[in-house]
């Protein structure tokens, strides 16, 4: 510590105020970079921890809000505007019949990757509206903060199984609160065709094999659908994902673009 | 390290600063938009929230 005192009589090299630089040895100086690096690498965790569960969340909701927005605008302006006709034959039909007739059986299969179509569910929020892309991949559909379709399963409105995954727990956390649907909370499913109306009717908890919730009847490999069903998959518990949890539909209604949006999404569509 | 950076930075005080707030949004900047992103696409689960197929 102490230096080498110097003679009585010498004037100071330095003025005493300013602080003296001391030479430090090598290890010394490599130490402290050391260090500075350990700190440099600890904020850079934060910040990217801060990033993927905050960030990036809100750039990918942002971005998902436009993106259906501009879907549904693009199918506006390409439909026809001719005037709903609803169907004289409703009720007095066996159930499965809607006030618009049969929903029609589904255009052509959208390419992997590509946005078929835009769900909306109150009950997810006021302003929830996520693409639904074709495909399940995580790297190109589901972490650009949308949902994907599970490409063997059925189209919106078909007869069979409409089956679509998203994330639960970052990436825009679409199916966030898939366990708060509660019974008859409808799941609106835009596509070029118009609003398919699923109502939620039960849930399910299954392991990361339980491939049987997207089959056409759910849990029963083979049998002949009759019925127009979603089903949503994400994972459970949040955060583990040892688990899955499934949301099932039911069909209830369609709307045809031409009859306008449903009542309870109007604000939301193509905004 | 750090102190040797602020050392080669030339000009007054403000200057410095300056340059350091510039420095620091552009590290930043990069991070957002092209360091997070592609770790974000090493280190993604796979199979999180699908069944398998």
């Amino acid at each position: 510590m102490s230096e080498p005192s110097a003679p009585h009589d010498a004037v100071p090299e330095q003025l005493p105020m300013r602080p003296r630089r001391r030479k430090r040895s090598p290890v010394s100086k490599a130490i402290g970079v050391f260090g500075e690096l350990l700190i440099t690498a600890g904020v850079l965790v934060l910040l990217f921890l801060g990033w993927q569960f905050s960030l990036n969340g809100i750039m990918l909701n942002n971005q998902q809000a436009s993106e259906a927005g501009s879907l549904s605008q693009n199918w506006a302006a390409e439909s026809p505007t001719a005037a709903p006709v609803p169907s004289a034959s409703a009720g007095a039909e066996p159930a499965g019949t809607f006030l618009y007739g049969e929903p029609p059986a589904g255009g052509s299969e959208p390419g992997t990757g590509d946005d078929f179509a835009v769900m909306y569910v109150p009950r997810f929020g006021s302003d929830f509206k996520k693409t639904i892309a074709e495909g399940v991949d995580p790297k190109t559909v589901l972490n650009n903060g949308g949902a994907g379709h599970y490409v063997t399963t059925q189209m919106p409105g078909q007869v069979g199984n409409f089956a679509i995954a998203a994330h639960r727990d970052g990436w825009g956390s679409p199916f966030l609160k898939i366990n708060e649907l509660q019974l008859g909370d409808p799941i609106y499913v835009e596509t070029q065709d118009g609003w398919y109306t699923y109502t939620y009717r039960s849930s399910e908890y299954v392991t990361p094999y339980g491939v049987g919730v997207i089959d056409a009847v759910p849990q029963v490999p083979d049998a002949t659908a009759a019925d127009r069903i979603i089903t949503l998959t994400s994972c459970n518990p949040l955060y583990i994902a040892s688990e899955r949890i499934i949301a099932y539909g039911v069909l209830t209604d369609w709307t045809p673009r031409s009859a306008g949006a449903p009542a309870a999404i109007a604000g939301l569509v193509g905004a | 390290m750090y102190a040797a950076l602020w050392r080669i930075l030339p000009g007054p005080l403000w200057v410095r600063i300056l340059i350091v707030v510039v420095l620091v949004v552009a590290v930043l900047y990069a991070l957002a938009f092209w360091v997070f992103p592609w770790i974000d696409d090493l280190t993604a689960p796979t199979q999180d929230v699908t069944v398998d197929q």
